[in-house]
């Protein structure tokens, strides 16, 4: 499947934001649920191999959004003699823009194989929050393969670039210098810094990255207990409370 | 807020300083290029020459009394001299907690560098670490009259890179048996100044001191040893006097 | 390219800091999840692929296009999130360079480059090329954790040479990839991340009794 979706926020000038481009191909489909936000809708089980997705994410100044995703992407296996799934993610927060990216975990099926590109170009001024959660296999099962590439650039220059590789085919990934006996990792930027350094309990680590922002990251057994690390730091900002 | 604040870590404009190292000042033979150097040559500075503070190493196996040594040297020296303190415990923080808690040197004037279960390596085979140790001492403080590099305890082979240090001592003690100095070893034999310390326990411990003084003149020659109770001279005045002779001949009388 | 000049930087008795770091080793000996051989070797594989895939990738870079350490500095403080690594690495580089001086003339470049920058820009300066840059950094990747797992669970030692053995393929592999992508824009050089490396390092940063540096 081919999809290319598109939301673009924009303010009304009466201090809200108005989305001035919702545009949505299934199964990347996107619903408004309030003021500032946008979920994710899904459309069937999916990425599966041959899948190629696009969205593209826009806030402009003054703007500020909210996506959200109503369940857990499911990368799954498709048909083998197809290319790996792919999802590309591509979003600008201006200057006194407000992007908070906050979707459910995706969850990496036995025998998938997929990719998810995310770069995100935050100007000086703008404001992100940025939350991924991967699980290695569902519930009792090996996991696939899946690699996240991720650029977050903030004002001109590269914040914070990582890939990680989980799967049959990463070298090591369970061994203890990836993840371990972790089959659930989430992490979430924020740029500029939002919260303070920590480290532990569990593995578990705020870290401020040497550009003007931070990462918290947390690894553990399952997405339980990532969640638990992780949510309370992403408690919704005031500015997109409602 | 921005979170370099929080953490002092290198950030921002390049080149960046390494976490909390403070560059008050330049340091023009890492920034230029330079020839190959001649192999005859020894890249090190000659010793006593330039601004750069006395390093004095001390050095000696486990429980001898180095750090106490430090603390006396510490209390006799800290208010009439510039004076900084590195330490190789492998206990990281263990002996510079110690100096810190005994009130003898203010926390900046203490570095502790992190050996990898390795003491020896870290005074004599790589003493990168103590070297950059000692030049955040120097940047962060200015100059120095004196730094003190205490080993993490080791054995008797151990003993400290001329890279690293002008002078040596060697401490060892009485408790350790009175054979040590005829034992040997390159530290008893080549150190600049070889401590006995503990000489009170001499009694309790069944220990000849005069047996130590002439085993330790029969490896040392004219190299000097002196007799310690740190119980007794809570200064280590002899160690003390010895370490003022040399940054009186250093420092040339303004 | 001299294959002496490369054994020589890449020889682990060259005074350049590594014996005083675990390569996060010691964070994990620590967290119960390295205990044995076979741990070690999960352990190893992972770090080659990630932390020694970006460093080989960093120092054929330098090594190809020394003129470009500050900006390569840069991109690998964008892969390293944990500002104890970042330290950790700062810290090899300056002692690398220390060495370095006193081996071949350097170029002008900052004091305390992340260590595989460093790495690239002195393979340059001793007449080797980006392959051999980037072989020394997977490599190193690799012994000095090696090296910290004899020290820190008392494992035989030629068993761990055995691994280092059985992971140089992985190494030429990489390098040999590394060097091929050492023209690459820097966005766009391998960013391959180790969580529990990332977040073991901060842990471990906290610690009042640790053996290494990190």
């Amino acid at each position: 499947m081919r999809a290319r979706s598109r939301v673009a926020a924009e303010s009304d000038g009466r201090g809200g934001t108005r989305l001035a481009v919702l545009r949505s191909e299934s199964p990347l489909l996107l619903r408004r649920t309030g003021p500032h936000t946008v979920h994710l809708v899904g459309g069937g089980a999916g990425p599966l191999r041959g899948d190629d997705l696009r969205l593209d994410i826009s806030v402009a100044p003054g703007a500020a959004l909210e996506i959200l995703s109503v369940a857990a992407q499911l990368a799954l296996p498709g048909q083998a003699h197809l290319p790996q799934s792919r999802l590309e993610i591509h979003a600008t927060v201006a200057s006194g823009g407000t992007l908070r990216w906050w979707p459910e975990p995706m969850i990496a099926a036995a025998g998938c194989n997929h990719l998810t590109v995310t770069r995100v170009d935050v100007a000086e001024g703008g404001s992100l929050l940025w939350r991924d959660d991967l699980v290695c296999g569902r519930h009792g099962e090996d996991s696939g393969d899946v690699r996240t590439d991720t650029t977050i650039r903030y004002a001109g220059s590269t914040l914070y670039r990582h890939e990680l590789s989980v799967g049959p085919h990463a070298p090591g990934w369970s061994g203890a210098a990836v993840l371990g006996d972790g089959r659930a990792i989430g992490t979430l930027i924020s740029a500029p810094g939002a919260f303070p350094a920590t480290a532990g309990p569990g593995d578990f680590a705020v870290m401020p990255l040497a550009g003007p922002g931070m990462l918290a990251t947390a690894v553990a057994p399952d997405i339980r207990a990532v969640q638990a690390a992780l949510d309370p730091l992403g408690k919704p900002t005031a500015t997109l409370t409602h | 807020m921005h979170p370099e604040n929080q953490h002092s870590v290198a950030g921002g404009a390049l080149p960046h300083p390494s976490d909390g190292y403070v560059a008050p000042h330049s340091h023009g033979p890492d920034e230029v290029p330079h020839t190959h150097p001649d192999p005859g040559v020894d890249p090190h500075e000659p010793l006593n020459s330039g601004p750069r503070a006395l390093r004095v190493g001390i050095g000696g196996p486990v429980g001898s009394g180095k750090t106490a040594l430090v603390a006396a040297l510490c209390r006799a020296l800290g208010d009439e001299m510039r004076l900084a303190v590195v330490t190789n415990d492998i206990y990281t923080t263990e002996d510079a907690d110690f100096l810190l808690r005994n009130g003898v040197l203010p926390a900046d004037r203490v570095r502790a560098v992190e050996t990898g279960c390795c003491p020896h390596t870290a005074i004599r085979d790589d003493i990168s670490a103590n070297l950059d140790a000692v030049e955040d001492l120097e940047a962060a403080l200015g100059p120095l009259d004196l730094v003190l590099v205490e080993s993490g305890g080791d054995n008797l082979t151990a003993t400290f890179s001329k890279g690293l240090i002008d002078q040596q001592i060697f401490v060892v003690d009485v408790a350790g048996g009175d054979k040590v100095p005829r034992k040997g070893g390159p530290g008893v034999t080549t150190a600049d100044l070889l401590v006995i310390n503990k000489t009170d326990l001499a009694p309790m411990v069944g220990a000849d001191l005069s047996v130590m003084d002439h085993d330790a003149k029969a490896r040392r020659g004219d190299l000097p040893t002196v007799f310690l109770s740190l119980v007794e001279d809570r200064t280590a005045t002899p160690v003390a006097d010895w370490i003022r002779g040399l940054v009186a001949a250093r420092v040339p009388a303004a | 390219m001299s294959l002496a000049s490369l054994l020589v930087l890449a020889d682990g008795r060259l005074p350049s800091g590594g014996h005083a770091h675990s390569g996060g080793l010691e964070a994990q000996v620590s967290a119960g999840r390295v205990r044995d051989l076979d741990a070690v070797a999960g352990f190893l594989r992972g770090k080659l692929a990630t932390a020694g895939l970006v460093a080989a990738a960093f120092a054929a870079a330098s090594c190809a296009r020394p003129g470009e350490w500050a900006s390569l500095d840069q991109g690998l403080d964008s892969r390293t999130p944990s500002p104890a690594l970042r330290k950790a690495s700062r810290a090899q580089g300056r002692a690398l360079l220390r060495a370095a001086r006193a081996m071949w003339s350097l170029p002008p470049v900052g004091r305390d480059l992340h260590q595989p920058v460093a790495l690239g820009v002195v393979a340059h300066a001793g007449g080797l090329g980006p392959e051999e840059a980037a072989v020394a950094a997977a490599h190193g990747t690799t012994s000095g954790a090696a090296s910290a797992a004899v020290r820190l669970l008392g494992l035989d030692p030629y068993a761990v040479h055995g691994l280092l053995a059985r992971l140089t393929a992985d190494c030429d592999r990489i390098a040999a990839d590394a060097a091929a992508r050492a023209e690459s824009p820097v966005d766009d050089l391998p960013a391959a991340g180790a969580p529990l490396l990332d977040i073991g390092a901060e842990l471990h940063a906290t610690w009042e009794v640790r053996l290494f540096a990190s």
